[in-house]
């Protein structure tokens, strides 16, 4: 359980993740965030209302998945790096955006290990993007390109030498 | 004869709590002196690289290292003194302090004043603790964040607090790899989501351990964790290794209450505040008449509702000075206790509710 | 041990200075407590406990402690986590109480 491991389990995730439907038609948020705590960033800072108004700074978040663009704004202005923004319109891969705060940053074209929310290993992704505007305030969003079996559990990823 | 310099008030500690004190005093007309021991402002706010939570009005998706520069620039442009690299030695009957700075010492006075001076961190007691390399987690976030320095290569840190997990997290962003995190209860204390950010990173979070022993001759090369049973006594046969040259402890906080002592204010024990803490009214002033408390010293909890407690401390004590406009103050006043009121209302502000309860009943029995 | 690159952090260092650690020669940033320097160097036990000669370190990093007590320019009892280096100074390792007069 979350509050032993850390690390969301498939029930925690089922509440939250857009169906596939909607990730088929693209870009869309998935929050992950589980705990009542008193926060509400990820409100004030989406620019098209998906975000519903919180009655309690302490309400969980809730997500209209149909009205939200996957703009991917939130993803760094939410204190607990708990954003992502999956898509899966494309083809031959999914492409899974995801906050970043360290060194090294990745060159887009570079090949990482994109990894689970435990931090193993799912599988090799390319860096599509890597942005990084003055708004964000050094927390880098990541695209990054991943298999679509991936698409729900690739959540960091770790930029390994020698490659 | 060392001469005596007056103020209005005089806020002691310059940190998420004392800054914002300072702030509201000066804006509405008084003359403030802020005392702080450290080189800079900011206190506890100038080592968080992280976001904070909150609302908009309390500096929500700000890193706690930005607000204090916003906080110190303000205090400043307001006209607030500051004492930097100075202690208060002493607080006396005719509310006089002794302050020392660059080795001399200063006499001020004050109507009014603000202790915001923070808390200190618990140790652990385990064979071996005190060999260089066993740290408060404090003090890791010093060294990295403010002077620039790694400690070590490999560490584990002891408690998934909040403050457990933000430093795991802000000891890899320096590139030191982090082997574990330990905490001895059974779930994790800390916020989920910052819980999350370190097992994304691949840091095991081992709820039920504890540290039994570190290992090593002149510092920290080894430290054995294991199990703990529901008595929190460490279970036989589940021992395990780790190489490590760095343990950071984040076993929690006792406020800084000494001077509180001295000043003659009503103290209780309440656990869930984190020690002694003193009583106090709505408005945050104490048993001891025009002395206020914010922060940590009046109950460990965090910094955005430090900030806010700061406000209210602030206007508070305005409004025994008589300065500001008697509604404009008391308006800001109700505006700041129900944010304070919304900050703890949720499930992650249980025990702070809980532990001013018990306060408030330990204060009317007697 | 210096953090060059911090992903979030910039440092203001101070100009470098020379100073002397049980008489070897280093090098720190002017300003920065003197901890930091030797921590950055390598130097992890700063004194030994008075009665059982146990090494000490860095613990609480804000001169709360006493556990970083080292000998500066021949004063003992120096808290070289807030004490700030400066150009030429001589840093020792403080062996037992420490003793006042031998400094006058």
């Amino acid at each position: 359980m979350i509050e032993n491991t850390g690390v969301a389990t498939k029930e925690d995730l089922a509440q939250v993740e857009p169906s596939l439907e909607r990730r088929e038609k693209g870009p869309v948020a998935v929050f992950e965030c589980f705990q009542e705590i008193p926060c509400n960033p990820c409100y004030t800072s989406c620019r098209v209302g998906a975000v519903e108004e919180f009655k309690d700074i302490n309400d969980l978040p809730h997500v209209d998945h149909d009205r939200c663009t996957g703009c991917g704004v939130c993803i760094s202005h939410c204190p607990g790096l708990a954003i992502f923004v999956v898509d899966q319109s494309h083809q031959d891969y999914a492409v899974v955006r995801v906050p970043y705060e360290f060194l090294p940053v990745p060159s887009e074209g570079q090949e990482v290990d994109a990894l689970d929310r435990e931090g193993n290993v799912v599988c090799r992704a390319r860096v599509r993007k890597v942005q990084n505007a003055k708004s964000q305030d050094k927390t880098l969003v990541v695209w990054l390109e991943v298999p679509h079996e991936a698409a729900m559990t690739a959540r960091n990823f770790r930029v390994v030498k020698d490659r | 004869m060392i001469s005596l310099r007056a103020y209005d008030a005089i806020v002691i500690g310059g940190g998420p709590a004392g800054l914002p004190a300072a702030i509201e005093l000066a804006s509405c007309g008084a003359k403030v002196a802020m005392i702080d021991r450290e080189d800079r402002l900011g206190g506890q706010l100038t080592k968080q690289t992280h976001m904070f939570f909150g609302s908009q009005s309390q500096r929500a998706g700000t890193r706690g290292v930005d607000i204090a520069g916003i906080l110190a620039k303000e205090a400043l442009e307001k006209g607030v003194e500051v004492y930097l690299g100075a202690t208060v030695l002493g607080y006396y009957d005719d509310r006089v302090i002794a302050v020392e700075k660059d080795e001399r010492f200063i006499k001020m006075k004050a109507t009014a004043y603000v202790v915001a001076t923070g808390a200190s961190e618990k140790m652990l007691a385990f064979p071996n603790n005190d060999l260089p390399g066993v740290y408060g987690a404090g003090a890791i976030q010093t060294l990295m964040n403010v002077h620039g320095v790694m400690p070590g290569k490999r560490a584990l840190m002891v408690g998934a607090g909040n403050i457990g997990l933000i430093i795991s997290y802000q000891l890899v962003q320096a590139g030191v790899e982090v082997a574990a995190i330990v905490e001895a209860a059974p779930r994790i204390g800390g916020y989920w989501v910052h819980a999350s950010k370190v097992r994304r990173l691949g840091i095991p979070v081992l709820t039920s351990h504890t540290v039994t022993q570190v290992h090593g001759t002149d510092a920290v090369e080894r430290v054995t964790v294991a199990r703990v049973d529901d008595s929190w006594s460490p279970v036989p046969g589940t021992e395990r290794d780790f190489d490590v040259d760095v343990v950071g402890l984040a076993v929690g906080l006792s406020p800084l209450t000494e001077l509180l002592w001295q000043a003659g204010c009503a103290m209780r024990f309440v656990p869930a505040l984190g020690g002694h803490v003193p009583v106090r009214n709505e408005n945050l002033e104490t048993s001891v008449d025009g002395l206020f408390v914010a922060g940590d010293v009046a109950g460990v909890e965090e910094a955005s509702s430090a900030m806010l407690e700061g406000r209210l401390a602030g206007l508070a004590a305005a409004l025994k000075l008589g300065r500001g406009s008697v509604t404009g103050v008391m308006k800001a006043m109700e505006e700041a206790r129900l944010e304070l009121e919304s900050l703890r209302a949720g499930p992650v502000g249980d025990k702070i509710r809980k532990g001013l309860e018990a306060l408030a009943r330990e204060a009317m029995a007697s | 041990m210096r953090i060059t690159h911090h992903p979030i952090l910039e440092f203001q260092r101070g100009r470098k200075v020379r100073f002397t650690f049980d008489g070897r020669e280093m090098e720190g940033y002017e300003g920065e407590p003197i901890a930091a320097a030797l921590h950055a160097a390598g130097v992890r036990v700063l004194r030994h406990s008075p009665k059982l000669n146990r090494p000490r370190g860095f613990f609480c990093a804000i001169g709360n402690c006493s556990s970083c007590l080292m000998k500066v320019d021949g004063v003992p009892n120096v808290r070289v986590c807030v004490e700030r280096l400066r150009e030429g100074m001589q840093v020792q390792t403080q062996v037992g109480k420490g003793d006042l007069l031998e400094s006058v």
